[in-house]
């Protein structure tokens, strides 16, 4: 009895949350939250672990012992021979209800007294009944003093390793790390991107210079589903059946850290990359219940979990009663600019506010707004803006608000009428917020859209009522400038809508927003302005098969139309110097991507069947303060002198290689085809022979013929004066 | 350069075919009619009439005398060049693929399609100078290759024949005793089926055009692959130029996909690549359906495009062609 009375420890012991397992042993961590000693489970309940078994079993299947269908039975009485026969009865009555018990595949050792030892091998058919049999009999109470523990034979020699002595974890020596940073530091300032297609991953450089792609990184299966760069750009996130994982350094992307999740779906990074959200979703196995959601919060650099938050996905569904179906991504909104200080996600009547200080909701409660169907964060401050729609019948007016956090105080609100739908555009700054309001005709067989504008900085948040000319126009696209003070709308009934741009502070009407242009007729719909403002790409995409107008707004002029057939998606790089525009699977033709410039040139294209994805790498935010970005521009000049050598001398180089390469293929042509040349000299003879003696290849046919060409090499008129024209 | 649109097929063009002297143009199309063409003006000057069936390929002689049609009626047929009539047919169990004269225009070779319970097979036939004599006793039967063999050439001194098909595979034989001499490298080769193959003014090197989306360049003795050109579409048809290091690759989305996209998804071009480089020159455009057949005359200075659209369109180079820098 002592050797196996081990086992229920075991589970114990190995749960030191900070130490990175594989994850077969993850399994344990699970299986640890039912406390042997006093949980009774009736046969059918599976207290928790379900959610593992399926990875589970897979391995079970694969293990070389063979005994992958055998569990052990602990804590049975002990008993006599002469009831040796009645205990055997009713371990089989308990053990043969879940499955098919092997014949003979009952075993109870007994001591030389014929006394039984109080436990036994039960081997069934398969692993799959074993494992139901594990879940569903361990903590069994057969009486009161008699509470079974089952194992799988298969996990003894796993619990029989743990040291009977806690042995503190050696601590590793530190090695400095390898810098993170060091693509920033590229001499040539390029950036990268990375492409996902077929089974492969590749990451480039934008070399723009020589019209091509120079690679960095490539690995096939690299990742299950996706790839994602985190917000500052320093890790590459791939996602695995048993987690996600981090990837980046100095030359080749090692991997920096796992994040054990099984089944992971989704990942979101906190802006300033400090955590990372991670979400799964199980089937329930019950097709009635709804499907069990599970998040968890990463430290990003240690690994280690900080929060987990469970459920329904009910729970996690955004928006209060009437809201949409399903979760929607992210489910944590973070706030708070860069320091990543909250996260918030909306519930039934309330939004709650986590610190990631502590982990735990702000204050130790939610804050509770009635109905509210919509929040969203300052992206520079701690600043909520949230939505409730109309309520009582109509009798209470929809609402937009502004709460400060951690406050709770409510800064500005706007009560609107007969609302139907609202949307909340922040600046990329925090400087202005715009709310797209839809509003409901007189008749309410219609709606109309207007915008509401809020100026966040500037003293009691002045809000602004912005209406288009013509009301029945739908508003297609709504983007802000980056960093700046305009936005621009696509807007309009037919298949040529209207772009309208328009100004927050243009220079003579500094309080008032201005309308700066309108473009009619315009095959657009989707709105990509450059990350430094200024340009705007505005882009057909789906029915208008990739229509791109490379648009720019200080001039109000339009620098290039282009076409990239079919394209899906366009992107900025981060610089805002290139255009990458791409064509994903989602066609099964012309899949690949373009890279532009700025102002619309085409610089260099590639195709790839089965393309996912392309994502540039982002950069972190610039160290330079404003004035030291103003000098620059001033004496931008002087800057561009260094680059513009640096280019005309690798134009140069290139070129020189361009040749050099050439001539060498037509030398390897020439060498060959001399070869060929003498064999087919050599054969001559015998041609002749095959053709009834027809002389030579090529001459013979070649009469003289006399051909008489006559080219017109010009007309030209002229009027010749009759040398008597008048003199004055 | 403005085409000449050659209209006299009431079906997709299947194969095109200049004389040596260059001055007439034979084409093949599923409309059961070959006809020829004058080669400058493109003004038809007749058409062979006694097939029944989709004519998929030919052959003339060196002379012009000879002209030899293979077809889906089972029956491979020897026409008078000038007169247009029937000379002899050759007789199979399955439809006729592909034919090609042997240097010196005393032997044919000729594909026949997997059938029923036939296998694909490659016949070698005597062609007599005296009509009377022609009888249709094969001098050599090959069987192996899977799947259709699509084209199929003579090598040097008609001591090798070339096949190449639905496979993928491209095999050299011993043209005397039928022998598989060499075969196509896997990897390196055609991933999908060969649609076309035809050879340099010299016969020293070959093209291949597949469905892989790539025409490929080999030796004609080793085997080699010398070349790889990649496109974005299917090719079906490729041709050597033979004045300049050209070659023009034709194709296009499939057939049966044209109807679902948009007609700039179809990428029915003939586009010229740099023989030797490998880079891309230029397409021509024009064609509304993938193009099917593309022929270089002999003296380099036009070519023809045979396209599902039953067009043929004949294009005389601009002087700038010839002086294109790369």
């Amino acid at each position: 009895m002592a050797d196996v009375a081990v086992a229920p420890e075991a589970p114990h012991r190995l749960m030191t949350p900070d130490v990175m397992e594989p994850p077969r042993i993850n399994l344990n961590i699970d299986w640890s939250q039912v406390d042997l000693d006093s949980v009774v489970l009736p046969p059918g309940e599976d207290c928790g672990i379900k959610s593992d078994d399926e990875e589970e079993e897979e391995e079970v299947l694969e293990t070389d012992t063979g005994f992958g269908n055998v569990i052990v039975v602990d804590n049975l009485p002990i008993v006599a021979i002469e009831k040796f026969d009645k205990l055997e009865g009713v371990i089989r009555k308990i053990f043969g209800q879940i499955g098919v018990i092997c014949e003979d595949g009952l075993w109870m050792p007994k001591d030389e007294n014929g006394k039984t030892k109080g436990y036994a091998f039960i081997e069934y058919n398969t692993p799959q009944e074993a494992q139901t049999a594990r879940e569903q009999t361990n903590g069994y109470k057969l009486d009161r003093s008699h509470v079974f523990v089952v194992n799988m034979f298969d996990d003894f020699d796993k619990y029989m390793k743990v040291p009977d002595e806690w042995v503190p974890p050696e601590s590793k020596p530190y090695t400095p790390g390898e810098n993170l940073l060091a693509w920033l530091t590229d001499e040539r300032g390029r950036d990268q991107f990375v492409v996902r297609f077929g089974a492969e991953t590749e990451v480039y450089w934008n070399d723009a210079r020589q019209g091509k792609p120079d690679p960095v990184y490539h690995r096939t299966f690299w990742t299950e589903s996706f790839v994602q760069w985190s917000p500052l750009g320093t890790y590459l996130a791939t996602i695995h059946r048993q987690g996600a994982a981090v990837w980046g350094g100095e030359k080749t992307f090692n991997r920096l850290m796992r994040y054990i999740h099984p089944q992971v779906k989704l990942i979101d990074f906190s802006p300033g990359e400090k955590f990372m959200v991670t979400y799964s979703s199980h089937e329930p196995s019950n097709p009635r219940d709804t499907q069990r959601v599970t998040l968890n919060v990463f430290d990003v650099r240690s690994g280690k979990v900080l929060r987990e938050f469970k459920g329904s996905a009910d729970d996690f569904a955004t928006g209060g009663t009437g809201g949409v179906a399903g979760v929607s991504w992210p489910v944590f909104r973070w706030g708070g600019g860069r320091e990543d200080k909250y996260f918030a996600r909306i519930g039934k009547n309330a939004i709650s506010v986590y610190e990631t200080e502590t982990m735990g909701l702000l204050d130790k409660k939610s804050l509770k707004v009635d109905n509210v169907l919509d929040f969203s964060w300052s992206p520079t401050e701690p600043l909520l803006s949230l939505f409730v729609p109309e309520g009582g019948g109509g009798n209470q007016p929809a609402r937009v608000s502004l709460v400060s956090i951690p406050s709770r105080e409510e800064l500005r609100q706007k009560n609107l009428f007969s609302v139907s739908d609202c949307k909340m555009y922040w600046q990329s700054s925090g400087e202005y917020l715009a709310v797209k309001v839809d509003r409901y005709t007189k008749t309410k067989k219609s709606t109309y859209t207007g915008f509401e504008l809020f100026r966040i900085k500037e003293r009691d948040i002045p809000i602004e009522v912005l209406e288009l000319e013509n009301k029945n126009d739908k508003i297609v696209a709504f983007a802000w400038e980056p960093k700046g003070h305009r936005f621009a709308i696509i807007h309009g009934d037919g298949p040529r809508p209207d772009i309208t741009f328009y100004s927050m502070r243009s220079p003579n009407n500094v309080g008032r927003v201005t309308k700066l242009t309108t473009l009619k007729g315009k095959q657009a719909n989707a709105l990509y302005w450059s990350p430094i403002g200024r340009f705007c790409v505005l882009a057909g995409l789906k029915a208008y098969n990739g229509q791109l107008e490379f648009y720019n707004v200080d001039e109000l002029e339009t620098m290039a139309t282009a076409e990239h057939f079919m394209a899906t998606d366009v992107d900025w790089d981060p610089t805002g110097r290139f255009v990458s525009t791409s064509v994903t699977s989602v066609h099964q033709m012309e899949n690949g991507f373009n890279i532009w410039s700025f102002n619309g040139k085409l610089l260099y294209r590639l195709s790839r069947d089965r393309f996912f994805q392309f994502l540039w790498r982002p950069r972190p935010p610039t160290l330079l303060t404003a004035e030291d970005e103003m000098e620059i521009a001033k004496n931008l000049r002087k800057y561009s002198k260094k680059y513009e050598v640096e280019d005309a001398e690798a134009n140069i180089a290139m070129s020189t290689q361009d040749i050099e390469h050439h001539r060498k293929l037509i030398d390897e042509w020439k060498d060959w085809l001399s070869q060929w040349k003498n064999l087919y000299e050599e054969e001559a003879e015998q041609r002749m022979e095959l053709r009834d003696g027809e002389p030579s290849d090529e001459e013979e046919d070649y009469e003289a013929e006399e051909v008489e060409v006559e080219e017109i090499i010009n007309i030209e008129e002229e009027v010749v004066g009759y040398g008597f024209e008048q003199v004055d | 350069m403005r085409p000449i649109l050659l209209k006299g097929h009431e079906r997709p063009l299947t194969f095109l075919k200049y004389n040596r002297d260059g001055d007439l143009l034979f084409s093949c199309a599923k409309d059961h009619t070959p006809t020829v063409w004058y080669a400058h003006n493109g003004e038809r000057l007749g058409t062979y009439r006694g097939h029944n069936g989709a004519v998929w390929c030919c052959d003339v002689s060196r002379d012009t005398t000879r002209l030899i049609t293979g077809s889906a009626d089972q029956s491979v047929k020897l026409w008078d060049c000038e007169t247009g009539v029937q000379l002899h047919s050759f007789n199979f169990d399955s439809p006729a693929r592909a034919v090609s004269f042997a240097e010196g225009d005393k032997l044919v070779v000729i594909t026949t399609d997997p059938f029923m319970e036939q296998q694909s097979a490659i016949h070698v036939k005597n062609i007599e100078g005296d009509r009377s004599k022609q009888n249709s006793d094969s001098v050599l039967t090959i069987t192996g290759p899977q799947g259709r063999i699509n084209r199929v050439l003579w090598g040097p001194l008609n001591k090798t024949l070339i096949s190449a098909g639905e496979d993928g595979t491209i095999r050299i034989w011993d043209a005397e005793t039928g022998k598989c001499l060499k075969e196509s490298d896997p990897d390196t080769g055609h991933q999908k089926v060969i649609t076309s193959m035809s050879k340099s003014a010299d016969g020293s090197h070959f093209i291949t055009g597949s469905h892989d989306k790539s025409a490929k360049l080999w030796d004609t003795r080793t085997l080699t692959l010398l070349k790889t050109y990649v496109t974005e579409r299917p090719v079906n048809a490729a041709a050597i130029s033979p004045l300049l290091d050209h070659v023009v690759i034709g194709g296009g989305q499939e057939a049966s996909q044209v109807t679902m996209s948009d007609r700039r998804a179809g990428k029915f071009e003939a586009k010229f690549f740099h023989k030797i480089f490998e880079e891309e020159i230029g397409g021509v455009k024009g064609h509304f359906g993938p193009i099917n057949a593309l022929a270089f005359n002999p003296d380099g200075r036009s070519f023809v495009s045979g396209g599902e659209d039953g067009y043929v369109r004949l294009h005389h180079f601009d002087a700038d062609y010839f002086h294109i820098k790369m």
